[in-house]
């Protein structure tokens, strides 16, 4: 269990922005991802009395989801897509690269489809796009990520 | 001298490969110079090929410059962009680009015309006057049209739009729903990303439209949240549509309420499936329905729901402008209308295309696409997203017909075609289909959420070279199984690229085991 928490006043009030309803659930994780990486048990256990769920609840919905991760992701969020046009230019190398080359504070996760497959290979940097990444350009878009001029 | 207008697209593709910073160059040059301009942030043409594919309006005409870069910049103001000067990267005016031109545009042609966010200009062009037209219509009269119209779900099943309409009008209940699917999740495919990112208000009319003709006075929009900059945008049109009068109560003095949320998905494939979208909507996991009762019936918290694609939802305009009749009048036999083509993968010109139904893929690929990316001969095309068949060269004169498609055991699907040249291995595309089963499967059925990691396994002890005779009898015995008897398409549908590896590409199995 990791000892990072997330604030539990600030999930109070990412559940109120949902007017606190159950129905809400997905969009309530969803933005506390958004804005604090991850869920953790403790947001699953507040977010399962506030919405008058049980744990069981909150908890499956929060497995079920890729998107909702239960660990504390690193500094840095890439996403490389594993999908089919991005395959057809070479994702699985371009997905070798990165594992050999990314730091560790940076969290490397699959995605299926970024809807850039005209411009394939895609990747996400910290939720932005971006096309034509070869091995090259993904240097440079890491370098970028870390300030680093190129 | 008034401002010269500057067109820079606000589209994921476009801003992937550096918009954002071409726009914020071409405001700085500008400045520096003291040129006064107009920039406008656009959708994108669906030339992804081009972009970023910025325009300058000289005397009324756009020209077009392709490819352009932020360090381009000052070099294309010193060119005289201003006045549609000469560069290394000038196309020429839009209107004369043939990839364009040759198109039938009917749902995208505002796409890329106009500033994706200004309701103004949709108004000027044509905005809600297809919502005008229904309210004097009649709901009957917009059902009938859409029936006439012959419009089928875009979003990969293909099922007739009228009927859904027709048997919610026909339900009584004091709440009904417009839920509209725009989780695009299958490789290949981005239409209705172009779509919602360039013409936003053509999506509300659209489902307000739905609304009116069968009586719902809510609508949900299903987003993948993949799609960081679609919901930005989307979340602004949607505010702005409710600003102008055109979203909420009495709409425009009409009478008629209605309004719509956006919803974002999570990273589930299968939320895509209509009854696990309506669960995720609910705020549960994405697990798909048994059906019946079918959403018109029971949908969204078990209220009468229209359950429609983004691209379909969006022809609805066109129907209501141009009659069912006259859009009946494109595509081919059972398939009427247009499709908007995503060509996408190992392809020169990637892009979006809108042709009526009957096109080849020959002529996609390669008239319009120009052939692979890499130069390489074209070895399998997979139409339709990761469920769809792997077509071989010599399936490509196959005509874009849903019928067709179904004959030689492919499928349209949502119309992403994916190209692969020479060097791909299809026994490991083969493999991916089922490894792609297990990640995504939402576990309520048993051929998809097994069969789907012994498919994977089988599909192994085949490259090997395990027991090939024992294994290939159990592959197709495992594809039989899976799509004789999982609840959806997931499962149901996997096996189609995994027999299409098998019939046309079985050497690649083999070519494995010599590794």
């Amino acid at each position: 269990m990791s000892e990072q928490t997330i604030d539990r006043d600030a999930v109070a009030s990412i559940a109120q922005r949902f007017e606190s309803k159950p129905e809400m659930l997905v969009q309530i994780l969803q933005a506390v991802v958004t804005e604090h990486g991850w869920v953790s048990e403790d947001v699953i256990r507040q977010l399962a009395d506030i919405l008058n769920l049980s744990r069981a609840d909150v908890h499956g919905v929060v497995a079920y989801y890729h998107d909702f991760r239960t660990e504390p992701p690193g500094s840095h969020i890439i996403k490389i897509c594993q999908a089919e046009a991005c395959q057809a230019m070479g994702s699985r190398d371009l997905t070798k690269h990165a594992n050999d080359s990314v730091d560790a504070d940076t969290t490397l996760e699959p995605v299926y489809c970024l809807g850039n497959c005209a411009c394939a290979p895609a990747v996400m940097v910290n939720g932005k796009t971006f096309g034509r990444v070869d091995a090259k350009r993904f240097d440079t878009l890491v370098a970028a990520m870390r300030g680093v001029s190129s | 001298m008034s401002a010269v207008k500057i067109y820079v697209p606000r589209e994921t593709t476009s801003v992937s490969v550096g918009a954002d910073e071409v726009a914020l160059a071409v405001a700085q040059q500008a400045k520096k110079s003291g040129a006064s301009i107009q920039l406008i942030r656009n959708g994108s043409w669906g030339a992804c090929w081009l972009e970023p594919l910025i325009e300058v309006e000289v005397d009324g005409v756009r020209i077009a410059y392709g490819n352009v870069e932020a360090s381009d910049v000052p070099g294309l103001f010193d060119a005289g962009l201003l006045a549609g000067g000469e560069h290394d990267k000038r196309l020429g005016p839009i209107n004369e680009i043939d990839y364009l031109i040759s198109q039938d545009r009917w749902t995208f042609w505002r796409c890329g015309l106009i500033e994706a966010l200004s309701l103004e200009d949709f108004l000027l062009h044509q905005g809600f006057k297809a919502l005008q037209k229904a309210w004097e219509d009649g709901p009957d009269a917009v059902i009938e049209a859409v029936m006439a119209s012959g419009l089928r779900g875009r979003g990969g099943a293909g099922f007739p739009a009228g009927i859904k309409w027709r048997t919610v009008a026909d339900i009584e209940s004091a709440q009904k729903y417009i839920a509209c699917n725009a989780d695009e999740g299958d490789s290949g495919t981005f239409s209705d990303r172009m779509l919602m990112e360039g013409d936003p208000f053509g999506l509300i009319e659209s489902m307000a439209i739905a609304g009116f003709a069968v009586g719902a006075n809510r609508g949900y929009i299903y987003l993948r949240s993949e799609y960081p900059l679609t919901h930005m945008i989307l979340s602004r049109a949607i505010e702005t549509a409710r600003e102008g009068g055109w979203l909420g109560e009495n709409i425009q003095g009409s009478g008629f309420d209605f309004d719509i949320e956006l919803h974002l998905g999570a990273g589930s494939y299968v939320c895509g499936e209509e009854t696990a979208m309506l669960e995720s909507l609910e705020g549960k996991k994405g697990i798909v329905r048994f059906k019946p009762p079918l959403p018109a019936f029971e949908g969204l918290f078990g209220k009468p729901t229209v359950v429609n694609n983004v691209v379909t939802l969006a022809s609805v305009a066109n129907v209501v402008i141009l009659g069912g009749e006259r859009y009946a009048g494109m595509g081919v036999n059972r398939s009427k209308g247009t499709l908007a083509f995503q060509l996408a993968g190992n392809i020169k010109r990637g892009g979006l295309v809108e042709k009526a139904f009957g096109v080849t893929l020959r002529e996609l690929i390669e008239e319009y696409g120009g052939g692979t990316a890499s130069g390489r001969p074209v070895k399998a095309v997979q139409v339709g997203g990761p469920l769809g068949a792997y077509l071989p060269e010599e399936q490509l004169d196959t005509p874009l017909d849903y019928e067709a498609f179904t004959e030689i055991g492919a499928m349209i699907g949502h119309g992403g075609i994916v190209v692969f040249d020479d060097t791909a291995d299809m026994a490991q595309q083969a493999r991916f289909a089922m490894e792609f089963c297990a990640i995504e499967s939402c576990g309520k059925c048993t051929p998809c959420r097994i069969g789907s990691t012994r498919g994977v396994e089988v599909i192994d002890k085949l490259i090997a070279g395990e027991k090939r005779n024992e294994n290939y009898d159990l592959l197709v015995e495992l594809c039989d199984t899976m799509e004789d008897a999982s609840l959806c398409a997931m499962g149901g549908m996997t096996p189609y690229p995994v027999r299409s590896v098998l019939r046309h590409f079985a050497d690649d199995f083999a070519a494995g085991q010599k590794r």
